[in-house]
């Protein structure tokens, strides 16, 4: 077994290779993730690799045998919550990433309590209503937080339609905004992986001060 | 005129709400930003779109 880093070997290790300066900066944030899917299990690992110092996740469900083929999850944690399996893994990744879970549905009606605490919040759901709905009531509550949503991955359209658009100085979406899972083109792991990874590297950019997509 | 999406829209005096019920958009999918702002739903029918405003309907896709 190989012993587990100190928590001062790996922080030297992210300074060298993001910089000192903005290894502070991502080791000070705390970014909110609204759903564990394909999006946000993979952005969850992808901000604890880079040294965020605290996460915020937030989904119903377990883990399902039909989410094995794009989500962050094995098959010995099926059943399990996916705020816990995620933790888990997180947990293997990067041992000192702070790991705050809520495993419920977000509505309407919770949002300004759940997302009071962090200025970054990504949404990561799968339902197009709820996409909205979570865009709408951050929005309306928190004006002056920092949104990144992904809405359109499915299907196996090129890869390079994958993009990140600012839409308003808070809110960011990234994806081809068109490809719908609703009209039955399936969801593949590299095309939702590509949509994570612009959401994660846009929160990370925000985190430098770098507002363009 | 208005730009909506894009395209120049004749919608002045309409409320938000009066303009969304001439359009296919499906209301619980849609977020709507006009001048750089993300309008509250429950706004949509107070809200009265003014000459040169610029706005956008953003539609969102599931999956994730």
């Amino acid at each position: 077994m190989v012993e587990i880093p100190s928590k001062k070997e790996m922080y030297c290790a992210l300074e060298e290779r993001h910089g000192v300066e903005t290894q502070k900066k991502f080791s000070e944030a705390s970014v909110a993730i609204c759903g564990l899917g394909g999006l946000g299990s993979n952005i969850a690992i992808m901000l604890a690799r880079a040294g965020i110092g605290r996460l915020h996740l937030m989904d119903y469900d377990r883990v399902d045998i039909s989410n094995l083929n794009r989500q962050q999850y094995i098959v010995s944690q099926l059943g399990m919550y996916k705020t816990q399996a995620l933790r888990d893994t997180l947990h293997v990744i990067a041992p000192y990433c702070e790991v705050t879970i809520d495993t419920l549905r977000i509505t309407e009606q919770n949002i300004k309590e759940l997302l009071n605490d962090e200025k970054i919040i990504c949404e990561a759901f799968d339902k197009a209503e709820e996409k909205a709905m979570l865009v709408n009531g951050v929005m309306e509550n928190f004006p002056d937080k920092y949104l990144i949503s992904g809405s359109g991955m499915s299907g196996f359209s090129s890869a390079n339609s994958i993009r990140t658009r600012k839409v308003t100085d808070h809110l960011y979406i990234c994806g081809d905004e068109v490809s719908d899972m609703d009209d039955g083109i399936g969801l593949v792991a590299s095309r939702v992986t590509l949509c994570a990874a612009h959401q994660a590297h846009m929160i990370l950019r925000i985190l430098m001060q770098e507002y363009e997509p | 005129m208005v730009k909506i999406n894009g395209n120049l829209v004749d919608a002045v005096g309409k409320t938000i709400s009066q303009y969304l019920q001439t359009t296919d958009y499906e209301q619980k999918r849609i977020a709507v930003e006009r001048n750089g702002e993300i309008v509250p739903k429950s706004k949509y029918s107070e809200v009265t779109i003014q000459d040169e405003d610029v706005i956008e309907v953003v539609s969102f896709v599931g999956g994730g």
